[in-house]
C-alpha cells in the first residue's frame, strides 16, 4: 500500500506541469471532469457577461453609436447562445457530474470514458462557436460571429439573408456541444438508475438526484429535435435543401415549432438544477428535513412531463388559431402549479427551522425571492392577450433573467459556496461571499427590474438603439448602472475563489453538518470516493448516523 | 472521521438493504435509442408536415416512389432489412449458449442482409438522382426524402460497421459466451434501425403517396 | 471590512433592501402608467400599453389589471412569508440543536395544491374569453381593410379599397359616417419574419413570409401613435418604426383624395427628375405618373406628405434627404439601399425634385 496524503490520495512524486496537464486532459474521473465543466462554464460566464456589459453600455443612452448595428446584433446572439449552451449546460452537467455519484454512493458515472468524451465535445463545440469571430468571414467578406439571435428564426438564417458562414458556425458549434450534452445526459440517467448504493431505493434518493434524473431525461428527449432542426437548416444552407426556405415553399413557422419544442424544455433543463441545489441547501441550513418529500418528487416529475407540451407559448404572437393559443395557455398555466408547490415546500421547510444564514443559504434565499418574481411574470406571460403586448419586448427579457439569473445563477452560486469546501478542501470566505451576494442582489434588481417597465412602455428586445422621444431613457439608464454593481459583485467572487484556493480555511469532511453521502468522505474526496460502498436506510443517511436515537428511516 | 460502518451500532438496526439489479449497459442503450427516436421523430414529423406542400409541376412522390407500380425494389429491400433482425436474434441466442460457430454464421447472414439493403438504397438513389433528376435541391420532397432516408442509411452503415467489427473479432477467435450480453446490446441497436425503417417506409412510401 | 456586522445592523440592512426591492419593482407599474400623461389627441410620451387608444388594446389592459392583481397578491404573500422566515426563524447564536423535524403535512400540501389550481382555472377562463374576442379570423362588418407588407427594414401599406400604396406611415380614420370603424390589417412579409406592434392600438402580431396573418384595431381616439417591428429581422431591426395616424373623418378623406393623385409634375425641377429617371432609382422606387415603377422600396409618389424617412430613422427634412440620397448607409447602416455614388450637384438636383413630391 502506498502512502496516502491528507485526503487519502496516494502520494505521487511531485508532478511536473506537463504531467499534471496530461492527468487532467486524459482523465475520466467524474470529479475532475465536474471541475473542468464548472470552470469552463464560469469562464464562458465571464465572456457572456462582458458581451452583456457592452450591450448595456450601448443602450444606456438613446441614439447611441458606440457599437455598429451588426456588432450589437452579434453581441446579443453570442450572449444568448453562450449563456444557455456554454454556461448553463456545462455548469449543471458539471455539478451533477461531481455530486450525483457521491450522493448515490457510487465511485463514478456509469460510463466514465463517455463522460470525458461528452466534456470534450462540449468544450470544442464552444470553441468552434467562438472561432466564428475569426473564421466566418466567408466568400463575401460578410460575417464574423453569428448575428441571427439565439433562436435563429428562419428564414433570417437562410443563405439569402445570412451570407458568409457565421450561421454555419452557430449550427455546427451547437450540434457538437449538444451531442456532448446528450451523451452526458444518458450517462447520468444510467448512473442514477443503476449505480445507487445498497438501500437507496428510488424514494430514498436525495431530492437533487430525483431532479437531476428528470433533468437528464429532458436532455435526452429535447436535444435531439434541436439537432435534427439544425441539421435541416445546415442542409438548406450548404446543399440547397428547402426546409425553411420560404421561396421554395418551406415554412418559417415550422422552424419556430421545432426550435421551441427543444427550447422550452431547455428552459426547464436549466432551471431544474437550480431547484435541485436549493432543495439540498435549504434543509441543511434550516436544520430541518425537506417539507413534503413525496410531493417534491411528484412536482418534479410533472414539471418534466408538462414542460414537453408548452412550447407554443413562445408563438402566441405568430397568428395561430385562437383554439391553439388557448390550449397552450392552459398547459402553460398548468406548469405553474407544480412549480408553485416547490416554492411552498421550500418555504415550508424554512418555517419552524433554525436558519443559519451562511453564504449558500443567503444565495438560496435570494433564489427564492427572485425566482418567485420570474415565476409570477411567467404566469402573466402565459395570459395570451397580455403576451400579445409584451412578448418580444424588454418585459420578456426581464422575466427570463429573473428566472435564469435570479433563479439559476443565484442557485449556482449557492451551490458553489456549498460544495466548494468538498471539492477543494478549503472554505470560501464568508465576508467576501456576503459582499458578493448583496452587490449581486442589488445590481441584479437594478438591471432587470426596470426592464419590465421599459417593455410595457413599448420597447422591443434586440434593438441596437432607440430614439430619445419614447420615454425609455430612465429605465435603460437604471439597467445599465445596475450592470456596474453586478460587475463589482462578480469581481468579489473571482477574488474570493483565488484567495480561498491559496489560503482558505481548512474545510474538514463535513463543514456544514450535511446529511447526504458526499459529506461522509474526505474533502477533497479520494479518487474512489468511498473506501467502502455505503449502505443507506433513508433519504438522509448522515442524519441517521448523527442521530441514532431518532433516525429518519423510522418515519419513511 | 465517521464512517458509515458505525450504522451497525445503532440502537435498532433497520432491515438489511438489497442491491439493485438493473444493468447499466442495457439502460444506456435504451436511453440512446430513445434519443435517436426523438431525432428521427423530428425528421419524420417534418416530412409529414411537408407532404403535398410542393408547388405543382415538380417531381412528386407518386412519380417516383409508387410502391404499387414498382413493388419489387423497395419492398424487396425492406424484407432483407427486417429479416436480418431475426438472424441477429438467432446469433445472440447461439452465443449465449456458447455456440460460437452458429453465432458466426447467423451474424454473417445479418451483415449480408444489411449490406444488401444498403446496396438497394444506393441503387434507388442512383435511379432517383441520375434518371429521374430528383436531388435534395429539387423541392421539399427531395429535401425531405434524401434527409430522412439518408439518415436512416447512415445508421445502417454505422450498424454494419459495428457488426463487421464483431465479426472480425469472432474470426480472430476473440468472442466468447461471456460477450453475449454486449452483443445483445448491439442487436438492440440493430432492431432499432429496423424499427425506424418501418416508420420511414410507412411515412415516405405509403403515406407520402 | 474587519468590523463584525451586528445582527441588528444586518437586520436593518436586510429590511432596507427588501423595501427598496419591493419599491423598485412594484412601484414601477403605477410609475409606468404615470409616465404616460394624456397629451393632445390621445398621443402619449411613450408607446405604452397603459394608455390604450383602441378597443382591443383596452380589452388587453383590462385583463392585464386582473392578472397583475392576482400575481401581485401571490407575490406579497410569498415574499412576506420568506421575509418572515428570515427574521423569525433565524438561529440564535448559541443554539446548536436541530430544529424539530417535520416531514410534511397532507392537509397543508393538499391545500396548497388545490388553491393555486383554482386560481389558475379562473385565470384561464377569463383569458380564454378575451382571446376569442380579440383574435378575429374574418374582417368585422364595415371595417377598413389594409394590407401591411413587411420588408427589411420598412413597412408597405397597401389600401386596396382606394387603390394606392404608401410606406411607413399608416393613416386610418377614427370614424366613418360618424361611426367608429374597425381597421382590419392583413399582414404579409416580403422576406423574413417581422412583427407589427403599436402598443396603444393593440397587441403585436407577427408578419410571416408564406403565411397570412390578420390584426384587428379599432381606434377610439384621433392622434398619432408610434410602434415598431417587434421580431428581430436583421441588421436594422431597431429602425423599423411604425407611425399610425388616426384622423378625424374629413381629414382622412382629404388625405385619401390626395394620395390617389399622381405625382406632381413640376418642370422647374426637370434636371433632378431626369437624373432620377436615368439612375437606378426607378428600379426600386415607384413614382406614379412617371416611368419609375420599382416595388422593392417605398413608393415615393407623395414622399413629402410623410414626416419621416428611412422608416423613422430621421425626420423628413431637405438636409436629411440630401444625406440619405448621397449615402443612406450614413443614416441607417446596413440598410438595403446602396450609395448611388452621385456627385454633390446631382444629389442637390434630385433632392430638389423629391421635395416637390408633396
Amino acid at each position: 500500500m502506498t502512502a496516502l496524503d491528507h485526503s487519502g490520495n496516494p502520494l505521487r512524486a511531485k508532478a511536473t506541469f506537463l504531467g499534471r496537464m496530461h492527468e487532467w486532459v486524459s482523465t475520466a474521473d467524474h470529479k475532475k471532469l465536474g471541475v473542468m465543466y464548472v470552470t469552463t462554464g464560469l469562464l464562458f460566464f465571464l465572456i457572456g457577461g462582458l458581451e452583456a456589459t457592452m450591450m448595456r453600455w450601448q443602450l444606456a443612452v438613446p441614439d447611441s453609436s458606440l457599437l455598429s448595428p451588426s456588432d450589437f446584433n452579434r453581441l446579443f446572439t453570442m450572449h444568448g447562445t453562450t449563456m444557455v449552451f456554454l454556461v448553463g449546460m456545462p455548469i449543471l452537467l458539471g455539478v451533477a457530474n461531481y455530486i450525483i455519484p457521491m450522493q448515490i454512493g457510487a465511485r463514478d458515472l456509469a460510463f466514465p470514458r463517455l463522460n470525458a468524451f461528452g466534456f470534450w465535445l462540449f468544450l470544442f463545440g464552444g470553441l468552434l462557436l467562438y472561432f466564428s469571430y475569426f473564421g466566418a468571414q466567408g466568400l463575401y467578406g460578410m460575417g464574423s460571429s453569428p448575428d441571427v439571435g439565439w433562436f435563429a428564426y428562419a428564414p433570417l438564417t437562410e443563405r439569402t439573408y445570412s451570407r458568409g458562414h457565421s450561421t454555419d458556425y452557430w449550427i455546427l458549434g451547437l450540434l457538437v456541444s449538444s451531442f456532448g450534452s446528450i451523451a452526458t445526459g444518458i450517462n447520468l440517467i444510467t448512473t442514477i438508475l443503476t449505480m445507487r448504493c445498497p438501500g437507496m431505493t428510488l424514494m430514498k434518493m436525495p431530492v437533487m438526484v430525483w431532479v437531476m434524473l428528470i433533468d437528464a431525461i429532458l436532455i435526452m428527449i429535447a436535444m435531439p429535435p434541436l439537432a435534427a432542426a439544425q441539421v435541416m437548416l445546415l442542409f438548406d444552407r450548404l446543399m440547397g435543401a428547402h426546409f425553411f426556405d420560404v421561396q421554395g415553399g418551406g415554412s418559417a413557422i415550422l422552424w419556430q415549432n421545432l426550435f421551441w419544442f427543444f427550447g422550452h424544455p431547455e428552459v426547464y433543463i436549466l432551471i431544474l438544477p437550480a431547484f435541485a441545489y436549493v432543495s439540498e441547501i435549504i434543509p441543511v441550513f434550516c436544520r430541518k428535513v425537506i417539507f413534503g418529500y413525496p410531493l417534491m418528487v411528484a412536482a418534479t416529475v410533472s414539471i418534466g412531463f408538462i414542460s414537453l407540451g408548452v412550447w407554443v407559448h413562445h408563438l402566441f404572437a405568430l397568428g395561430l388559431s385562437p383554439m391553439v393559443n388557448t390550449i397552450f395557455m392552459g398547459s402553460t398555466m398548468l406548469i405553474a402549479i407544480p412549480t408553485g408547490l416547490k416554492m411552498f415546500n421550500w418555504v415550508g421547510t424554512m418555517i419552524g427551522g433554525k436558519i443559519r444564514f451562511d453564504t449558500p443559504m443567503l444565495f438560496s434565499t435570494g433564489f427564492l425571492a427572485l425566482f418567485l418574481i420570474g415565476g409570477l411574470t411567467g404566469v402573466m406571460l402565459s395570459v395570451v392577450p397580455f403576451d400579445w403586448q409584451v412578448s418580444d419586448s424588454y418585459f420578456v427579457v426581464g422575466h427570463f433573467h429573473y428566472v435564469l439569473f435570479g433563479g439559476l445563477v443565484f442557485a449556482i452560486f449557492a451551490a458553489i459556496y456549498y460544495w466548494f469546501p468538498k471539492v477543494t478542501g478549503k472554505m470560501l470566505s464568508e465576508t467576501l461571499g456576503k459582499w458578493q451576494f448583496w452587490l449581486l442582489f442589488i445590481g441584479f434588481n437594478l438591471t432587470f427590474g426596470p426592464m419590465h417597465v421599459s417593455g410595457m412602455l413599448g420597447m422591443p428586445r434586440r434593438i441596437y438603439t432607440y430614439h430619445a422621444d419614447r420615454g425609455w431613457e430612465l429605465w435603460n439608464m437604471l439597467s445599465s448602472i445596475g450592470v456596474l454593481v453586478q460587475i463589482a459583485g462578480v469581481t468579489f467572487f473571482v477574488w474570493n475563489v483565488i484567495q480561498s484556493l491559496r489560503k482558505g480555511k481548512d474545510a474538514g469532511a463535513d463543514p456544514w453538518d450535511g446529511w447526504t453521502l458526499e459529506w461522509a468522505t474526505t474533502s477533497p474526496p479520494p479518487e474512489y470516493n468511498f473506501e467502502e460502498i455505503p449502505k443507506v436506510y433513508s433519504c438522509r443517511p448522515l442524519w441517521d448516523l448523527k442521530h441514532p436515537e431518532d433516525p429518519d428511516w423510522k418515519y419513511e | 472521521m465517521t464512517t458509515l460502518k458505525a450504522q451497525s451500532m445503532t440502537v435498532q438496526a433497520p432491515p438489511e438493504p438489497k442491491s439493485q439489479l438493473l444493468n447499466s449497459g442495457k439502460c444506456g442503450m435504451l436511453c440512446l435509442i430513445v434519443s435517436e427516436i426523438a431525432f428521427f421523430g423530428t425528421l419524420l414529423a417534418v416530412y409529414l408536415f411537408y407532404i403535398g406542400k410542393d408547388p405543382v409541376g415538380t417531381i412528386a412522390p407518386s412519380d417516383v416512389l409508387d410502391v404499387s407500380v414498382a413493388p419489387m425494389k423497395v419492398v424487396f429491400n425492406s424484407i432483407f432489412l427486417l429479416t436480418s433482425s431475426i438472424w441477429i436474434t438467432l446469433a445472440v441466442r447461439c452465443l449465449a449458449r456458447g455456440n460460437i460457430m452458429g453465432f458466426a454464421l447467423w451474424w454473417l447472414l445479418t451483415i449480408l442482409f444489411g449490406a444488401e439493403f444498403l446496396v438497394g438504397t444506393g441503387m434507388e438513389w442512383y435511379g432517383l438522382i441520375a434518371v429521374e433528376g430528383l436531388t435534395i435541391r429539387t423541392n421539399l420532397f427531395g429535401s425531405g426524402f434524401f434527409t430522412v432516408v439518408g439518415f436512416h442509411a447512415a445508421h445502417v452503415t454505422i450498424g454494419l460497421f459495428l457488426l463487421s467489427l464483431v465479426f472480425v473479432l469472432t474470426c480472430l477467435g476473440k468472442m466468447h459466451k461471456r460477450h453475449a450480453e454486449k452483443v445483445e446490446l448491439l442487436s438492440w441497436y440493430w432492431h432499432f434501425v429496423d424499427g425506424i425503417w418501418i416508420a420511414v417506409f410507412t411515412i415516405v412510401y405509403i403515406l407520402g403517396n | 471590512m474587519s468590523r463584525r456586522i451586528t445582527p441588528a445592523s444586518r437586520r436593518s440592512l436586510l429590511r432596507g433592501i427588501a423595501i427598496a426591492m419591493l419599491a423598485a419593482i412594484f412601484l414601477a407599474v403605477p410609475e409606468a402608467w404615470a409616465t404616460a400623461p394624456i397629451c393632445e389627441n390621445g398621443a402619449t410620451a411613450s408607446p405604452t400599453m397603459f394608455a390604450p387608444r383602441s378597443v382591443p388594446a383596452k380589452m388587453i389592459l383590462d385583463l392585464s389589471w386582473l392578472v397583475w392583481g392576482i400575481c401581485f397578491g401571490i407575490f406579497l404573500i410569498m415574499e412576506g412569508l420568506i421575509i418572515l422566515c428570515i427574521f423569525k426563524y433565524r438561529r440564535a447564536k448559541d443554539d446548536d440543536t436541530e430544529a424539530p423535524q417535520i416531514y410534511g403535512s397532507n392537509p397543508i400540501e393538499l391545500a396548497w395544491t388545490i388553491v393555486p389550481t383554482l386560481i389558475v382555472f379562473v385565470l384561464f377562463l377569463v383569458s380564454a374569453r378575451t382571446i376569442f374576442e380579440i383574435e378575429k379570423t374574418s374582417a368585422p362588418e364595415g371595417s377598413l381593410e389594409i394590407t401591411v407588407i413587411g420588408h427589411q427594414w420598412w413597412w408597405e401599406f397597401d389600401y386596396p379599397e382606394y387603390g394606392f400604396v404608401t410606406a411607413n406611415e399608416l393613416h386610418v380614420p377614427a370614424t366613418r359616417d360618424g361611426k367608429r370603424v374597425p381597421i382590419y390589417l392583413t399582414l404579409e412579409s416580403n422576406d423574413v419574419i417581422h412583427s407589427f406592434w403599436v402598443p396603444q392600438l393593440g397587441g403585436k402580431t407577427d408578419v410571416v413570409p408564406n403565411h397570412i396573418n390578420h390584426l384587428w384595431l379599432e381606434p377610439t381616439m384621433t392622434g398619432t401613435y408610434v410602434g415598431q417591428c417587434a421580431e428581430y429581422c436583421g441588421t436594422q431591426h431597431a429602425n423599423m418604426l411604425i407611425t399610425v395616424v388616426v384622423h378625424p373623418e374629413e381629414e382622412f378623406e382629404k388625405w385619401v383624395a390626395h394620395q390617389k393623385t399622381e405625382a406632381v409634375d413640376d418642370d422647374t425641377v426637370a434636371v433632378g427628375r431626369d437624373l432620377f429617371q436615368r439612375t437606378a432609382c426607378i428600379n426600386c422606387h415607384t413614382i406614379r405618373g412617371t416611368v419609375a415603377n420599382g416595388t422593392f422600396a417605398p413608393d415615393l409618389t407623395h414622399l413629402m406628405s410623410r414626416s419621416v424617412i428611412g422608416s423613422g430613422v430621421v425626420s423628413n427634412t431637405a438636409d436629411n434627404l440630401a444625406i440619405w440620397v448621397y449615402d443612406p448607409q450614413i443614416l441607417k447602416p446596413g440598410c438595403r439601399m446602396p450609395s448611388m455614388k452621385l456627385t454633390k450637384k446631382d444629389v442637390t438636383e434630385i433632392v430638389q425634385y423629391l421635395l416637390t413630391l408633396k
